[in-house]
């Protein structure tokens, strides 16, 4: 008797086994297949990826002086797991910590939300960057403290105390550095300032790995796949910088209790000889766990001493930018090195005065240049603007001005190879429209011609047209590092950049800048061993006028030009000339002589008193 | 006449299933291999290894399935009810003096093996229950029989449950699924379901509201699941379409204006309303189970009082007669606790074995997971995880279509059976495999609770192994006898 009812019965069984093992079949695909978490899960899991610092590039003066190096230090790490019988009292004292602290660490190293990825199995980080000496007390007793273990890592020691600014620092990356670069990952090192940030891709290396298998208790299994997935880390390059650490430090000196800059190229190359950005501060302060309270006190500062006014200063050139304007003038013919203009003390047209001391007139542009004649140059910047024949309206004869300024380096940023730089100013026909609704002439602007006005620079930028002069024409972009081990530079502080101007115009402006030391405004620095070339500037603010001085020696051949800025220091040849007439000394004879080291103390001791307010 | 048998013998075994024994044997090593190996140690033959003593167990049991081959077909037959006790006064036994293994009474420590009486159980009951349901005048349909039979199978289980081996006694379920195919009712086998269903659905979400926060999403379900059913039974058993269009639209309807009303009126608990509806449909069975003198309207009534009793006494169930880690476990499964570090974590961590094998997975001995043992019980009640990790989807889905080849295969022979004997025989050994294939898999994949039974022929341990050897041939010995008595 077959019952045919059961046998359909048969169907319905092998239905269901089927849909259940095909169910299974999508849940292996939707698993394996269509999910990638599972996966990253797995490696997380299993692998754990033991990082292998590399050691950060050492940094090198022009000389071969060593500045920068590493220094090993220690991070104390604790498994919590084999933690047991801790004197605790003891601890602290050998590490001179108390027992608050050791508290409240351990409990934020327990915390998951604080510290995501404890493991009572494995290290976690209890105190980092102890120095030697601070963890030798420590050393000699761990073998009491079960379950705590010394990890070597390196910090940044120096081997100077000048040059912080361009030196920079490192320290450990932030949660911006790290979704910007995943290289980095938490607890790294990265340059936060100066060439330790620029040059952060060389100095860093490659961080190497090894791969190791890691089971469900945290124990290390031996390496993955027998160390093929190993990476050997790659030793960060080392930098040599065109800085001449004693020139560097004599800057410094000179600018004690002043607020400004110096800044020093040997023109023929653009290598940055010296950047001293006063107040400044000793680099060794921004080393290791003392960083963070010295970097907060030195933000808090209101002298700003962790500004690079180098590079991040904008102020106006005042006379010194004269010569950019002869320049300029020369090459558009508005004037020839003979046309003379009167002066009768400034620039009077219209009800306009710009006012000027009192010197010969009228006169040509060499005496001009050498006795800083405002009138002179308001002039040549009136008839430039004003010459409709040869511009048909002043934008377009503004536009052919702004043209010169960049091409010497003004209004945009040079490409020095330091973070932070600022372009400056130079205003262009646009700005003007806007600022005076399209109702202004060449009056309206006048004092730009000055070096005044909406004209602002960098002191790098007024270093370089010294530059540009002495080289009569080209510049090569500064820059602060000379070279990197196996590596070229950028071609960018290897090839040199024309300005719009002909040689021939920049012989006249020569002759003025030399004259002006011979029997002008510079003749502080006419000495003997040099034949110096120079161009005060006088800059007016608000407060105490600036003192500037751009210049370059020697006249034929020059090896350094330089730019000096003194804030509210006065005339240019109160600070400006003195300052930057010692440090080419130092520069040009390799040492002072003692009438000049005994003026460089009193430099040294003098003071500006500033006004509380912020800057 | 030796030879004679021999030779008919070896013509009548049905090949096919002793390849897909032998290739899920091949299967299982390699993945004991897997599970095991540890790092630095190669040798997979060395009887100190776990791969080493499971190729002895795999010859023992090619050895045992020869010589159950080889006995008298009839000795099964009669020997049957002397087997039965004995295993049944075994596992008595072993509930006594077995030793406390995680909590379990469950192995007897002979000198240097260890056996899990548990294990042999299986094929004893269902010799038994084959016997018993083949016996002259035996008819499922007669309560007093049914009772019986079931009893057989009720009897090893509940010695089993008393050895603290839930997971394993629950194994004696899956005989359902052969009384089923041997005339049970089928609605017992869709209350059992249904009874699974509402007891899920209404755990897993009695902690989400829905309405503005005022009604249990769980709650919700499981009356509006008594709803459709009650109704959906009335249309298969009473043939009253009236009635059942007429319930239907009333519970439907009713449930969405009260759902309206809670949603844009004022939210309130509408599962009081729902209660009510099933009430009335309840009360709507009784009267037309009276006026038509039928006795499906009252069944129906039942199930349906039946099924609101179940719900609501569920969260009795849960905190009085469950232990607290099948407490845990359930939830866990069910969502309701993520405890990733706890009962979580065999799940998660299995589930993320399986997901990295990707498509072709890492290679013979390469699993990462499996290995360094995230997995827990890695080449025992998790072994899948190995396949999974190392042989990659094809691998995985390879073996599944390999059982269920392996258990159609034993369904077409079970149906060629000319006795009932051998037909409830082989329907028992092939509803024990999938059973175990089902829950085994499933809790790997996250899909089923986690029940600690072996995956046939691929946990290691020789118990399990030899219990499913002898399962599987003492029903090939059977079916190499068909053609003698038809």
């Amino acid at each position: 008797m077959k019952d045919f009812n059961l046998e359909k019965r048969k169907y319905i069984l092998a239905g269901a086994m089927v849909s259940i093992v095909l169910l299974y079949v999508l849940r292996l695909f939707s698993l394996q297949i269509l999910s990638d978490d599972y996966k990253k899960n797995a490696e997380s899991n299993a692998f754990l990826n033991q990082i292998q610092y590399p050691s950060r590039g050492v940094i090198y003066d022009r000389n071969g002086n060593l500045l920068v190096y590493n220094q090993p230090s220690y991070d104390i790490m604790v498994i919590m797991r084999e933690v047991h019988d801790l004197d605790t009292l003891d601890f602290c004292n050998s590490l001179g910590i108390d027992k608050e602290f050791f508290i409240s660490r351990m409990k934020i190293i327990k915390n998951r939300n604080m510290n995501p990825g404890y493991s009572q199995y494995t290290q976690q980080l209890f105190m980092d960057q102890l120095s030697v000496e601070e963890s030798s007390v420590f050393q000699e007793k761990l073998h009491n403290y079960s379950g705590f273990y010394l990890q070597k890592r390196s910090i940044r020691q120096y081997a100077t105390h000048h040059a912080a600014h361009v030196l920079g620092d490192v320290a450990e990356v932030s949660k911006g550095d790290m979704e910007e670069d995943d290289y980095y990952k938490s607890g790294d090192y990265i340059g936060k300032l100066g060439v330790e940030r620029s040059y952060e891709k060389e100095l860093r290396g490659e961080k190497g790995v090894q791969v190791l298998l890691r089971d469900a208790h945290g124990l290390i299994k031996g390496h993955y796949m027998d160390g093929q997935y190993d990476k050997m880390p790659v030793p960060g390059k080392n930098l040599t910088l065109t800085l001449d650490m004693e020139l560097q430090a004599l800057g410094e000196r000179l600018m004690e209790g002043k607020i400004g800059s110096i800044v020093a190229i040997e023109p023929e190359t653009g290598e940055i000889l010296c950047m001293v950005s006063a107040p400044n501060y000793d680099p060794s302060l921004m080393v290791g766990r003392k960083r963070g309270k010295n970097h907060l006190l030195l933000s808090k500062d209101e002298w700003k001493p962790l500004l690079n006014r180098s590079i991040m200063g904008q102020y106006p050139p005042g006379s010194t930018f004269k010569t950019s304007q002869a320049l300029t003038f020369l090459q558009e013919g508005v004037i020839t090195p003979e046309t003379a203009y009167p002066c009768y003390h400034g620039f009077v047209f219209r009800g306009l005065r710009v006012g000027c001391h009192g010197h010969a007139s009228p006169l040509s542009l060499v005496p001009a240049i050498a006795t800083s004649c405002n009138g002179y140059f308001c002039w040549g910047l009136y008839n430039m603007l004003g010459a409709r024949q040869k511009y048909g309206n002043v934008q377009t004869a503004m536009t052919t001005w702004k043209d010169y300024m960049v091409s010497m380096g003004f209004g945009y940023k040079l490409g020095v190879d330091l973070p932070g730089e600022k372009r400056g100013m130079i205003p262009n026909a646009q700005f003007y429209d806007k600022a005076y609704k399209n109702d202004w002439s060449g009056l309206t602007v006048i004092s730009i011609s000055i070096g005044q006005g909406e004209v602002t620079l960098t002191p790098l930028q007024i270093a370089n047209l010294g530059a540009t002069i002495a080289n009569r024409g080209t510049f090569i972009t500064p820059h602060v590092v000379k070279s990197i081990e196996g590596q070229e530079l950028d071609s960018l502080y290897t090839t040199p950049r024309r300005t719009l101007v002909d040689r021939q115009y920049y012989d006249v402006v020569v002759r003025g800048m030399r004259s002006a030391v011979q029997g002008g405004t510079c003749k502080a620095a006419n000495v003997s061993w040099a034949e110096i070339c120079g161009k005060t500037g006088t800059a007016q603010n608000r407060g105490h006028d600036h003192s500037v001085f751009m210049g370059f020696a020697p006249m034929n051949n020059p090896k350094i030009a330089i730019a000096v800025y003194v804030e509210n220091g006065g005339f240019g040849a109160t600070y400006g000339v003195p300052i930057g007439t010692l440090m080419m000394e130092q520069y040009l004879n390799g040492k002072l002589s003692a009438a000049s080291e005994a003026q460089a103390n009193s430099f040294q001791q003098r003071r500006i008193s500033y006004g509380s307010g912020s800057r | 006449m030796v030879v004679d048998r021999d030779s008919s013998l070896l013509k009548s075994i049905d090949w096919f299933t002793i390849l897909l024994y032998i290739l899920l044997l091949a299967g299982g090593w390699i993945s004991v291999c897997g599970a095991s190996y540890d790092f630095g140690a190669i040798d997979l033959l060395s009887f100190d290894s776990r791969s080493g003593k499971q190729l002895l167990w795999i010859a023992c049991s090619c050895g045992l399935g020869f010589v159950l081959l080889m006995l008298e077909e009839r000795l099964y037959e009669t020997l049957t009810n002397v087997v039965y006790v004995a295993m049944m006064v075994l596992l008595i036994v072993t509930i006594v003096i077995a030793p406390d293994t995680k909590g379990s009474h469950s192995w007897l420590i002979l000198g240097p093996v260890s056996l899990q009486p548990a294990e042999f159980a299986k094929f004893a009951t269902a010799l038994c229950v084959a016997r018993y349901m083949n016996s002259y005048g035996f008819n499922i349909q007669r309560w007093k029989n049914f009772a019986t039979a079931v009893g057989l199978v009720v009897l090893p289980m509940f010695l089993i449950i008393a050895q603290r081996e839930t997971g394993s006694a629950l194994v004696y379920t899956s005989f359902f699924l052969m009384f089923y195919r041997e005339g049970m009712p089928g609605s017992i086998l869709f209350s059992g379901i249904s009874a699974v269903l509402y007891f899920v659905i209404g755990l897993r979400y009695q902690n989400d509201f829905f309405l503005h926060d005022s009604t249990p999403i769980g709650r919700f379900c499981v009356l509006l699941m008594i709803l459709v059913f009650s109704v959906g039974m009335i249309k298969n058993y009473c043939n009253n379409s009236k009635l059942f269009w007429q319930l239907l639209g009333f519970g439907l309807g009713a449930t969405v204006l009260a759902v309206m009303f809670a949603q844009w009126s004022i939210p309130f608990d509408i599962t009081f309303i729902q209660l009510g509806i099933v009430v009335i449909v309840i009360g709507s069975l009784c009267y037309w189970g009276l006026r038509e003198r039928m006795q499906h309207y009252f069944f129906i009534a039942l199930f349906a009082f039946v099924s609101l009793g179940f719900h609501y006494s569920t969260d009795y169930v849960m905190s009085n007669v469950m232990e607290p880690h099948q407490r845990t476990r359930i939830n866990v499964l069910l969502g309701i606790e993520e405890d990733l570090a706890g009962a979580g974590y065999n799940v998660n961590q299995s589930k993320i074995a399986i997901g990295s094998g990707g498509i072709w997975g890492k290679g013979f001995l390469n699993g990462t997971q499996t290995k360094l043992k995230y997995v827990p019980e890695q080449d025992t009640d998790f072994i899948f995880c190995t396949v999974g990790e190392e042989e990659g989807f094809v691998g995985a889905s390879t073996v599944l279509f390999l059982f269920l080849t392996l258990i159609l295969r034993l369904l077409v022979l079970a149906e060629r059976q000319p006795t009932k004997f051998g037909r409830v025989y082989g329907y028992s050994v092939l509803s024990i495999f999938f059973f175990h294939v089902f829950i085994n898999v499933g809790m790997v994949l996250g899909l089923t609770p986690v029940i600690g039974i072996p995956l046939p022929f691929f946990s290691y341990g020789g118990s399990s192994l030899w219990g499913f050897t002898i399962l599987l041939f003492i029903f090939l010995r059977i079916d190499a006898e068909r053609g003698k008595l038809k």
